[in-house]
């Protein structure tokens, strides 16, 4: 799988998963202040990464991620492990 | 709604009770035992003859790795956990200033690490269902104090702040987390106290009379249903008017 369509499966994810305007979804977009997610959320999508890529996050990873960009480098990472 | 439910302490006494109830409510339910299989394995069969579906599942609910096991092994047998009863607790009495310090732990690590434990292994299913029931057993110990139980007093006071906490943090997602306080019930523990003490209990019950296990199962079975959508970080006590 490569980084467009993660990047697409992602977008999908925070849209229908999370309710986040589609528009809204950039690389660079911060969860917390720039799409309104709270940290709950964002384990929520860390969570629907997992169970969607087949994708193992450890916890101390998932508390790195603050952007849009970084979800999408750790699961490729993880699919390249 | 049918769902997956997984009682503590399930084997015994007001755990044997509420699991009994959860089946009877037509939820799967699985018995988490540490000591004794056999007792386990009839609340299983008792749940299975009425038609129900259920699984005994032993760990001991104070360790990290064990707690792990026992959650993949349910959601593997019977699906994700949608109402987790945390009932398993147990009593080290001895008045303050001879407990020892193994009875301290011993206590807290049954009664509130397990509570820790159990709920945030939970909480992973329960969001992904968006849906959650998360029941905890306190006691009118925790509340109003009982000589000879500053350990079960607080493992189980502790329980009412955490519940209290956790239900705010996932409120939004459609999880409920809820307390109930026994006052004094008829099980094993409380036939330890004798029937000298037990008299003296059930002169301060408004009601006059110890409760029974299926009392207490009552309680939870509502927390657990749709009626108690709109109930969180409550503490429901449960005592025949012992805590007034």
């Amino acid at each position: 799988m490569d980084r467009t369509e993660i990047e697409a499966k992602l977008t999908d994810l925070l849209v229908d998963e999370l309710g986040i305007e589609r528009d809204d979804i950039t690389t660079d977009a911060k969860f917390e202040e720039d799409l309104d997610v709270d940290s709950l959320g964002v384990v929520e999508l860390l969570m629907a990464l997992e169970d969607n890529f087949g994708v193992k996050i450890p916890d101390e990873e998932a508390e790195q991620i603050t952007t849009v960009g970084e979800a999408v480098d750790l699961v490729e990472l993880k699919l390249n492990a | 709604m049918s769902h997956v439910a997984l009682v503590t302490g399930g084997s015994r006494g007001i755990g044997r009770a509420v699991a009994l109830r959860l089946g009877s409510d037509g939820h799967s339910v699985a018995v988490n035992y540490t000591a004794n299989p056999s007792a386990a394995a009839e609340v299983v069969e008792a749940i299975t003859a009425a038609g129900g579906a259920a699984m005994a599942v032993h760990a001991d609910v104070g360790d990290t790795d064990a707690v792990a096991a026992m959650f993949s092994e349910i959601e593997e047998r019977l699906g994700r956990v949608g109402i987790l009863v945390n009932n398993a607790g147990i009593t080290r009495d001895d008045l303050l200033m001879r407990m020892a310090p193994d009875e301290w732990d011993d206590v807290i690590q049954t009664n509130l690490r397990s509570v820790y434990l159990c709920t945030r292994a939970a909480m992973r299913g329960m969001l992904r269902l968006k849906w959650g029931r998360i029941i905890s057993m306190s006691s009118v110990s925790g509340i109003s104090g009982n000589p000879g139980q500053a350990n079960y007093a607080a493992s189980k006071a502790a329980i009412i702040g955490f519940s209290k906490s956790v239900a705010r943090e996932i409120g939004s997602r459609n999880i409920t987390v809820n307390v109930v306080a026994p006052g004094f019930i008829e099980t094993d523990m409380t036939e330890q106290l004798g029937d000298e003490v037990a008299e003296q209990v059930i002169a301060r019950v408004a009601l006059g009379r110890l409760g029974k296990p299926e009392e207490i199962a009552a309680a939870v079975g509502y927390l657990a249903s749709d009626d108690a959508a709109y109930v969180t970080g409550q503490t429901l006590v449960v005592d025949g008017g012992l805590a007034l």
